[in-house]
């Protein structure tokens, strides 16, 4: 086990250094260290001397790849590429464009996001379970036909229609939440009722149409029959083989979602304004800060890493025959 | 579903909210007296060398003070002293020392000079930064690593101080100014006018070189344009002649920065845990900021070692009627305090506003028909729903203009000879503004009838463009759409035809629109020039895309505001000066436009004192602008203010930024009315439990028949 | 004498045509091969999957009138003047519905109303201005008070030939499959379903979609039956034209991709080695880059490469065209890593079945053992994703125009219209009519993709019996 993960950590490094590179070429084409100045200045009294001040000040004021005015190595290392990269992999983000410690606003701004994603996950992954199960359960009957059609037609809506539809209702109409905002503390749990609500509602359709599927498959296997032919009742059945053995792929598959909770939802956070990092990757896409954005697909890609990891981990560990090498 | 409303009435019982669900607030400073708003966007910087843009200076006016600032309710604006004991009173030297007369000719100015003197007895907020150890020396200089370690915000120095207020912060703040640590937005307009500022610059950027973030002492480096003549006098001495300066001494950029806390904040390890000047402001005025999570909210505190300053005792005729009068004489601040939360939606905003969560509100367009109605004679008016709840609607003429400009080096919409003025001119015409206030604005705007908009020294309520509009039976109105068309065959294009080769006059709308209302906008200007057969191609793109067209003359037609900085006319008409140009010199001069006699008069003008020679040479300048019609003069966006009934003291101020500690409120009514206004409504959750119940109930029946039949 | 248009033919036009060659001969192909034809006889036969073909025909029909654009002729202002061509870009769409875009109010309007949404001023002879509802320019015609009968009769007279043209096809139907029982007894057997395929279905959603049809075109000289949006558009139309956008999206995202998906899946899978670890690392890349920012670089970039190419994109249609295209590219981009993945596995399992390892030993080439024995036994795998992933990128457009990296806001999509729409909820009285028409028209066009996937994928998964 050891071994695999300090080979899965070796081989993280140059995909690591890809993204980084990838992202810095994206997005050095469209804005120039210039265009981010100007960006950042505002529209009035924008001056050459300004924006010279502004570059050297947040060190744009090197060359991207290649630097011919350096001497031997530091023709690679003194240019932005090198410094940025070098600095972001030892977690040190640095300074958005604005001016304010990323790492810092990393740090605020997880705890929002994952006071959303957590318990989005959590519910929304029993109820999705508890809604498959229930239309396994009455499989054949009108409920089971209904609860399918139903799972098609809630995944067929748009995302932003329960959104919009939650808060207009829910909070605009009934007065029974608060139709946006945050707060730390106990006093949270108020404000994100509704967005968990929306986003287990908005996520219900999917999941619990697959989980059927997966029950399904399940119950159509040869232990199944044998334990039914045991006299077992069908409760029994259900709760005690078909969804221990129908558990091990979704939590390995669920595994490999939970390091991205981190990141947050871009709409729910942006909607329901949670100070979180999904609002934070909108309002850095919107605002072009590139600072933020590099700092935010690095750690989106590491996470993914990690999740890549604890799935390969989970699989070794719910099946034996599987071996990590 | 069931399992969720079930935690949902658990929680929201747990917690206590009352007869209220929604309220976004702890429950328990449901009666304090403080004032609750929003803001859009984060503020991006505090300091106040840096803070440029209307949210941060709506934050750091209240904290700073200026040596001036402008009445609250006299109009037009005034300047009057805030800090300092009166205005001060400019005089003029020439080359060889020699004091000048005030009418002197502005050849002979080689400098003017302006002395200030403060207030004695104005103290800081308390503030670590003025903490002083057993020794009287400063507490928390030269912490170091270790003396950093553990302390994450503000809250963890657990001393604090304050400290008078002396004219040498007010000459540290100028000279903060030219460090490009903090990257002022004025430095480069300040360096062309005070002494020195410039070579100080220059120094410091050298000086930087080896120290781009740590504490500099700008006490140890001169500057000639700004000296500390006693403990409560400075001076400012400027290169020529520079009338509109005073305004500036109104703004945060002049605001009194304390060496000590400049030393403070510049300690390594500050910045990395956001402590700074640009996070952290230390000022005198009437609120301190006590939280700053700009991801969520901001809150403001009254400032307990706040100077005596009382609520003004004259206002202007009509402001007693108002009720403005009613607080006169009271000691400021009259509020312990502010909350602006972050509202980035407007659709949240607008509801938690109607919930009575928010005191005021600013009205975007849609939510606007809700709110006001217009009479069959077109006066805005509160809707019945509205007045029933007690709310006041204020409405005032921003001193700001948008317009539509036309890049003036574009072969086919620039140039000043008759032919392509006629084509701007039709085009003036055939954009109708009334119909874009009446639709996208729902009347929040007048249409634009010159650059200077009204609140401007020289705007005349009774003149309008000739060019666009023509009286009838004493009417001012737009001119027909005919005449437009007569124009554009005269500039050759009839129909909206080249007139030489039939090819259709096609034309590129430049713009960064985007959001939700991007795409009707887009489609009303191509209906727009489509009324004389031009076609619109619009080219949308992002801001900087947008900027790099404009700054290469790239552009055609483009879509642009002016916000005034202050109320002087050569604040808008340096928009259309031809040095300024955008394309040649990177200046404001977005539509490239140089006219030499324009230019010749905007010279003239911009060092006059106000009188009726100035008057004069406004008249003529706007008649040449609105011949040229470089511009398209849209319209001076109207502010509309819905204001709750529990607050007083509101009256629009474009000019000042610190108008907060005027204001005042009632919270026992507050409470009152929001209690009444957000009984929550419970059928739907009764409702939703019934159906729930009906659809299982069958399934419940059909499970326990196959159970029964199992068992048998 | 030149013509009275000219044809424009924009990027996603031609891709378009590609895509239905693509299918043309897909479809060809099938009919050819049993081994093929048996899956799609099983989706043929399940009364939903007809259903869904239907609605998605009607949407595609109309996608397709709206991808064959040209740009009018202009009168002659001058005789003996060379022919000149307006630069606004019209569609065969656009020419069958001249009700729908013709007549422009000022601004909102509700459904099927007569005045006004709003109040306008209005100057009255004596010169006072005063602000009434005003009649609506489209209702000019119809006399006052006799609104909801004209309704009533218009509706009445647009169904009923609506459902004659349903009868019709029924006729026909019969015509044609009741050559062996006469056509009255094919007809009653199809009525009680038994005609040994959904004829029934097919016909009653047919006469469906020609009723509604008939009821649009008989309503939309004289009103305007969706409302107007602020700009006075008809809602009908935007919601209409955004059709193409949908599908265009669903569907070109995935044709411009599938090469290369299908080209490093099966590469990475068939050599193994160190083409597969490239590809991995590609992919890896590619799938741990967020792909809201990946989106948001590449649609940046194609503003910066229209504005650097001003003169390539010199009218709206060009311009909005391109950032479509570019927006379809970057989707499949960040797409199209599943499917590699999906194939590397499969044909790692091929590879390792003993009469390709035969092959190989006999020395047959690469190329052959792929295309011959490869590439048609993970062709089902492709063309479950396909369909599966279509509903996905037709909602995802919606999201992306409101994180503000979608369509050029002037390119008629759901997405830019739902994201004009969330202010209008904030109106009192609400303005409710554009959210809903592209929520309703939006959710139909998913809902009868995903049915239509459950069923393709019934019929096509091996697992389950299939090909």
């Amino acid at each position: 086990m050891m071994r695999y993960l300090v080979k899965r950590l070796f081989y993280a490094v140059p995909i690591l250094l890809g993204v980084n590179l990838l992202t810095f070429a994206l997005f050095f084409v469209v804005n120039t260290p210039d265009d981010m100045a100007r960006l950042q200045l505002g529209t009035k009294r924008v001056t050459p001397e300004a924006i010279a001040r502004w570059k050297a000040e947040h060190g744009y004021d090197e060359p991207l790849f290649y630097n011919p005015k350096a001497a031997g190595v530091d023709k690679i290392t003194d240019t932005l590429f090198a410094r940025k990269s070098a600095a972001m992999f030892l977690f040190d983000f640095g300074r958005s464009d604005d001016g304010r410690d990323i790492g810092q606003e990393i740090r605020t701004r997880m705890w929002p996001s994952l006071a959303i994603a957590v318990p989005v996950f959590v519910i929304g992954l029993a109820t999705n379970i508890s809604f498959a199960l229930l239309m396994i359960f009455f499989r054949g009957t009108y409920l089971d036909w209904a609860g399918l059609a139903l799972c098609i037609l809630l995944m067929s809506i748009s995302g932003l229609f329960y959104i919009i539809a939650g808060q207009f209702f829910i909070a605009k109409l009934w007065h029974l939440l608060p139709i946006s905002g945050y707060s730390g503390g106990i006093h949270a749990l108020r404000f994100i009722l509704l967005p968990v609500l929306v986003s287990i509602v908005a996520g219900l359709g999917s999941g619990a149409r697959w989980y059927r599927t997966l029950f399904q498959e399940e119950i159509g296997k040869d232990y199944v029959r044998t334990a039914r032919a045991k006299g077992l009742s069908e409760v029994r059945v259900l709760f005690g083989h078909v969804l221990r053995n129908g558990l091990i792929p979704i939590l390995t598959g669920a595994v490999a979602v939970l390091p991205l909770l981190f990141l947050g939802s871009l709409l729910t956070e942006s909607f329901f304004g949670i100070p979180g990092l999904g609002s934070y990757t909108v309002d850095a896409i919107q605002a072009q800060d590139f600072a933020v954005v590099r700092a935010m697909v690095f750690l989106g890609s590491l996470l993914y890493i990690v999740g890549l990891m604890l799935t390969d981990i989970s699989y070794a560990l719910a099946d034996p025959r599987v071996r990590l090498g | 579903m069931l399992r969720h409303l079930a935690l949902a009435c658990l929680v929201l019982a747990l917690g206590g909210c009352g007869k209220v669900w929604n309220d976004p607030y702890p429950a328990s400073r449901a009666r304090a007296n403080i004032l609750y708003s929003a803001f859009s966007e984060r503020p991006k910087h505090l300091d106040p060398a840096r803070a440029y843009s209307s949210n941060e200076t709506e934050i750091i006016g209240q904290i700073y003070e200026p040596p001036l600032q402008y009445s609250f309710l006299k109009r037009p604006y005034t300047l009057e002293p805030l800090t300092a004991q009166s205005l001060p009173r400019v005089r003029y030297y020439d080359k060889a020392g020699r004091e000048l007369p005030a009418d002197a000719p502005i050849g002979q100015i080689a400098e003017s000079v302006y002395d200030i003197t403060l207030k004695p007895g104005i103290y800081y907020q308390p503030h670590p930064a003025f903490a002083v150890d057993a020794h009287g020396g400063p507490r928390y200089l030269h912490l170091g690593a270790a003396g950093m370690a553990g302390r994450d915000s503000l809250a963890d120095f657990h001393h604090s101080g304050t400290r008078e207020l002396t004219a040498a912060d007010y000459v540290y703040e100028i000279k903060r100014l030219a460090d490009p640590a903090v990257a002022s937005p004025i430095y480069s307009l300040m360096a062309q006018y005070i002494l020195g500022l410039r070579r100080l610059g220059a120094q410091l950027e050298q000086a930087r070189k080896n120290d781009p973030h740590g504490f500099i002492d700008l006490d140890r480096y001169a500057l000639p344009g700004a000296q500390v003549t006693g403990r409560y006098s400075y001076r400012i001495t400027l290169k020529g002649k520079y009338p509109q300066f005073l305004y500036w001494l109104a703004m945060p950029f002049f605001a009194p920065v304390p060496r000590v806390v400049d030393e403070f904040y510049r300690q390594p390890g500050m910045a990395q845990r956001n402590l700074s000047l640009d996070t952290q402001p230390v000022g005198t005025g009437a609120f301190m900021l006590t939280v700053n999570e700009p991801n969520r909210r901001m809150v403001l505190m009254r400032n307990p070692d706040f100077h005596a300053e009382f609520y003004p005792r004259h206002g202007m005729p009509g402001d007693a009627a108002r009720g403005l009068l009613r607080d006169a004489g009271k000691r400021l601040p009259l509020l312990d305090g502010a909350v602006y939360s972050l509202e980035k939606e407007n659709i949240p905003y607008w509801n938690k506003f109607l919930q009575g969560y928010y005191d005021a509100s600013g009205l975007s367009s849609d939510s606007f028909d809700q709110a006001i109605r217009f009479g069959v004679a077109g006066q805005a008016e509160l809707a019945p729903a509205m007045r029933v709840r007690g709310m006041q609607l204020i409405t005032a003429v921003a001193p700001s203009i948008w317009y539509l400009g036309f890049n003036m080096l574009d072969p086919v919409v620039g140039g000043l000879d008759a032919k392509h003025r006629e084509l701007r001119q039709a085009i003036s015409i055939a954009v109708d503004y009334e119909q874009f206030i009446d639709i996208f604005l729902n009347g929040r705007g007048v249409p634009g009838q010159g650059p200077l908009p009204p609140g401007i020294y020289g705007y005349d309520p009774n003149a309008y463009d000739p060019w666009v509009y023509q009286r009838r039976d004493g009417r001012i109105e737009r001119r027909p759409l005919a005449y437009a068309r007569e124009l554009l065959a005269r500039a050759g294009y009839p129909d909206g035809r080249n007139a030489a080769t039939g090819q259709p006059l096609v034309l590129y709308f430049d713009t960064m629109a985007s959001g939700p209302d991007a795409r009707a906008r887009l489609e009303w200007y191509r209906k727009q020039f489509a009324k004389l057969g031009i076609q619109l191609v619009v080219r949308a793109t992002d801001y900087n895309r947008f900027q790099d067209k404009m700054r290469h003359g790239n552009d055609q037609i483009f879509e642009w505001g002016w916000n005034a900085d202050y109320p002087d006319p050569e604040n808008f008409f340096f928009l259309l000066y031809g040095p300024n140009g955008k394309v040649k010199d990177g200046g404001e001069n977005a539509a490239n436009y140089a006219n030499p006699e324009f230019d010749r008069l905007f010279e003239q003008m911009r060092y006059m004192d106000d009188g009726p020679a100035r008057l004069a040479l406004i008249d003529r300048m706007n008649a040449i602008v609105e011949r040229d019609a470089p511009w398209v003069f849209a319209y001076y966006p109207k502010a509309f203010t819905l204001v709750q009934p529990w607050v007083y003291n509101v009256k629009p101020n474009f000019m000042a930024n610190n108008t907060l500690k005027y204001r005042r409120i009632d919270p026992a009514l507050r409470a009152r009315l929001r209690e009444a206004w957000n009984r929550p409504v419970l059928w739907p959750l009764g409702a939703l439990a019934v159906g729930l119940v009906l659809a299982v109930l069958p399934a419940w029946r059909a499970w326990r028949r196959k159970e029964r039949q199992a068992a048998r | 004498m030149s013509l009275p248009f000219r044809p424009v033919i924009l990027w996603t036009d031609a891709l378009l045509f590609v895509l239905l060659a693509a299918v043309a001969v897909l479809a060809f192909w099938t009919v050819r091969n049993p081994q093929w034809r048996r899956p799609w006889a099983r989706v043929g036969n399940s009364p939903v999957a007809v259903a869904c073909l239907v609605v998605l025909g009607a949407y595609a029909l109309i996608a397709v009138l709206d991808s064959l654009h040209y740009r009018p002729r202009l009168p002659q202002a001058v005789p003996g003047q060379p022919a000149q061509y307006s630069d606004t870009v019209r569609s065969v769409f656009d020419a069958l519905t001249p009700d729908l875009w013709r007549v422009q109010e000022e601004t909102y309007s509700a459904p099927l109303a007569e005045h006004l949404f709003v109040r306008q001023p209005q100057t009255l002879p004596d010169g006072q201005v005063v602000r009434v509802y005003p009649r609506l320019r489209i209702a000019a015609g119809s006399g006052p008070g006799q609104r909801w009968r004209d309704i009533a009769r218009r509706a009445l007279s647009g169904a009923a030939a609506g459902l004659a043209v349903g009868a019709l096809c029924a006729g026909l139907l019969a015509w044609r499959c009741g050559r062996l029982r006469g056509a009255r007894a094919w007809l009653t057997a199809a009525a009680r379903g038994q005609a040994g395929w959904p004829a029934r279905t097919l016909v009653a959603t047919l006469t469906l979609v020609f009723v509604l049809v008939g009821v649009i075109a008989a309503l939309a000289p004289a009103y305007h039956v969706l409302g107007t949006d602020k700009v006075g558009q008809d809602v009908l139309y935007l919601t209409l034209k955004s059709i193409r956008t949908g599908l265009l999206i669903g569907t070109l995202t995935t044709l411009v991709t599938l090469p290369l998906a299908i080209l490093l899946g099966i590469a990475a899978g068939y050599f193994g080695g160190w083409v597969d670890d490239v590809i991995q690392y590609i992919y890896t890349v590619l799938n741990s880059i967020p792909a809201v920012l990946l989106i948001a670089a590449a649609v940046l970039m194609a503003q910066v490469y229209i504005e650097t190419h001003v003169r390539m994109f010199d009218t709206n249609a060009a311009r909005a065209d391109f950032r479509l295209l570019f927006l379809c590219l970057i989707l499949g981009m960040t797409s199209w890593t599943t499917l590699a993945r999906l194939l590397r596995g499969e044909t790692l399992k091929i590879r390792a079945l003993e009469y390709i390892e035969a092959a190989r030993a006999f020395g047959v080439g690469h190329g052959r053992i792929l295309l011959r024995h490869v590439l048609p036994n993970v062709f089902h795998i492709v063309l479950i994703s396909t369909v599966m992933d279509f509903s996905g990128l037709v909602l995802a457009e919606a999201v992306l125009s409101y994180v503000g990296v979608g369509v050029d806001p002037l390119t008629y999509s759901w997405g830019n219209m739902i994201n004009a729409a969330r202010l209008e909820l904030a109106r009192e009285p609400v303005v409710w009519w554009q959210l809903v028409a592209a929520f309703a028209f939006m959710s139909t066009l998913v809902l009868a993709a995903n049915l239509l996937a459950d069923v393709v994928r019934e019929a096509f998964d091996p697992r389950r019996g299939g090909a």
